[in-house]
């Protein structure tokens, strides 16, 4: 188990550092964040919405759809020169792959997201002093379920064409769940709500985690082996 | 792990199944005709909803049937990555996309029967919502196996997607549902007796029935057509 961890991390640092050597998906990821930050801006009538109502929704969509285009460098980097095979012929177990890949992508998306927050409380004008715990934890506790989803499907659409319209395709009916609760907990913490209001969404956010990071490990192996 | 490989269908063989799911559907086609004759002549029109109701006869068996398939997609995509039965992979395809033409029955019948009583043409009710996710999930099944050209890749990719669908629905259910509900609420499978007058469920029944023939029918020519494809594949390559 310990070694399974540290491979699992052996393969998470190395995505890490070859991410951080060339910097070109993190960097596109955060400024298309920032993009879909100010679009949102643009497409509400100042008159008609205040900004608070949209906020929700405008936080949510702007991490949903960062973190594809964060989740789609997971494979495909590992497309040029057979580096994906190369992978697989370690000798490590797919369980380790898959949560090294998972880890990966997690780092990937929490970074756009730790950008594309504070531009949101720019944009949006918020005072976060009191919800920002609780964003962050519905953040974190939404994110770890769709993420696990995408490393899967990840690892499909890199063996297709069109990879980087496929997942989207694949990925955003499994992103409702986490997206409709995480919408609904963000607009009850910036309206000041008693947690009694949130359980309920909660819950549902920490039961698919649990089920789909499970079910997603279970799967990984039929998927890269062949 | 390799998956078996496909036993070499022969076109003859490939032939007679398209030529038996040709038939059925062809019966069942002549049934929903039969059903409309026994809906508009035979039964009562609703009191409060007067003709619109009818489309209820096409638009709940649609529905039946659309999500009969899917859960069979799922099902037998579970058993696919246990048995690694090539047969699997080719009936959870024609099920699904002979499932999304239902869907699609389901999705546009739906709209015209909400207008004039809703008096609105979509609404995001839960039951509505979680069907258009359904459709647009097998969407995205198929547009992944069209997307993969290696027949072994392509079937445990789908296998995949299917489990992962199949788990999927109850979430979007739960969070959908905390919205609030539109959709009239189910009046034949629930705990107490259906509660529509015996005429109405006998139709009602009766287009189920013939929906379920369609289904099977569709399902047999379209599996028919993938063996050919796979004989016509394997003569060539010889």
């Amino acid at each position: 188990m310990r070694e399974a961890i540290r491979l699992a991390l052996v393969v998470a640092a190395k995505d890490v550092k070859a991410e951080l050597r060339s910097k070109t998906a993190l960097l596109s990821a955060t400024v298309f964040g920032a993009l879909v930050l100010v679009i949102f801006n643009f497409a509400r009538d100042p008159t008609a919405l205040s900004s608070t109502d949209l906020a929700p929704s405008a936080l949510w969509v702007t991490f949903a759809f960062a973190a594809m285009i964060a989740m789609n460098r997971a494979f495909t980097v590992e497309r040029e020169h057979g580096a994906f095979d190369g992978l697989l012929l370690a000798p490590v177990p797919r369980g380790a792959l898959f949560a090294g890949k998972l880890l990966a992508n997690l780092a990937f998306v929490g970074v756009v997201e730790a950008v594309a927050l504070p531009l949101f409380v720019l944009f949006f004008n918020l005072d976060l002093s009191r919800a920002l715990g609780g964003i962050v934890g519905t953040a974190i506790l939404a994110t770890i379920g769709f993420v696990a989803v995408g490393t899967v499907f990840g690892a499909m659409v890199v063996r297709t064409r069109f990879a980087e319209l496929l997942l989207p395709v694949l990925l955003l009916p499994f992103m409702v769940p986490p997206l409709v609760g995480a919408v609904q907990v963000t607009s009850r913490l910036l309206a000041d709500r008693p947690l009694s209001e949130m359980l309920g969404w909660l819950r549902i956010l920490a039961a698919y985690d649990v089920v789909f990071v499970t079910v997603a490990a279970l799967v990984f192996s039929s998927v890269v082996d062949e | 792990m390799t998956a078996a490989a496909l036993p070499t269908p022969s076109l003859e063989r490939a032939h007679a199944v398209m030529r038996r799911g040709r038939v059925i559907s062809a019966v069942a086609l002549l049934g929903i005709a039969g059903v409309y004759v026994m809906a508009l002549g035979f039964t009562p029109i609703e009191a409060r909803q007067g003709l619109a109701q009818k489309i209820f006869y096409l638009h709940v068996p649609a529905a039946w049937s659309a999500l009969l398939a899917f859960s069979l997609v799922g099902i037998v995509s579970a058993l696919y990555l246990w048995l690694h039965d090539p047969r699997l992979d080719l009936f959870a395809a024609s099920s699904a996309e002979v499932g999304l033409v239902f869907a699609a029955v389901m999705l546009t019948t739906g709209p015209i029967w909400a207008k004039p009583i809703w008096g609105t043409w979509w609404t995001w009710d839960a039951r509505l919502t979680l069907t258009l996710f359904l459709f647009f999930l097998f969407v995205g099944y198929l547009s992944l196996r069209t997307a993969v050209h290696d027949r072994h890749e392509r079937a445990r990719f789908s296998a995949v997607v299917g489990i992962m669908g199949m788990i999927l629905v109850p979430f979007v259910h739960l969070s959908v549902y905390l919205f609030r509900t539109l959709h009239p609420q189910p009046i034949v499978l629930k705990p107490s007796a259906p509660s529509l007058p015996s005429e109405m469920l006998r139709t009602l029944l009766v287009s189920t029935l013939m929906f379920t023939l369609l289904y099977i029918g569709l399902v047999t020519l379209r599996y028919g057509i993938g063996l050919a494809a796979d004989a016509r594949e394997e003569r060539d390559a010889a």
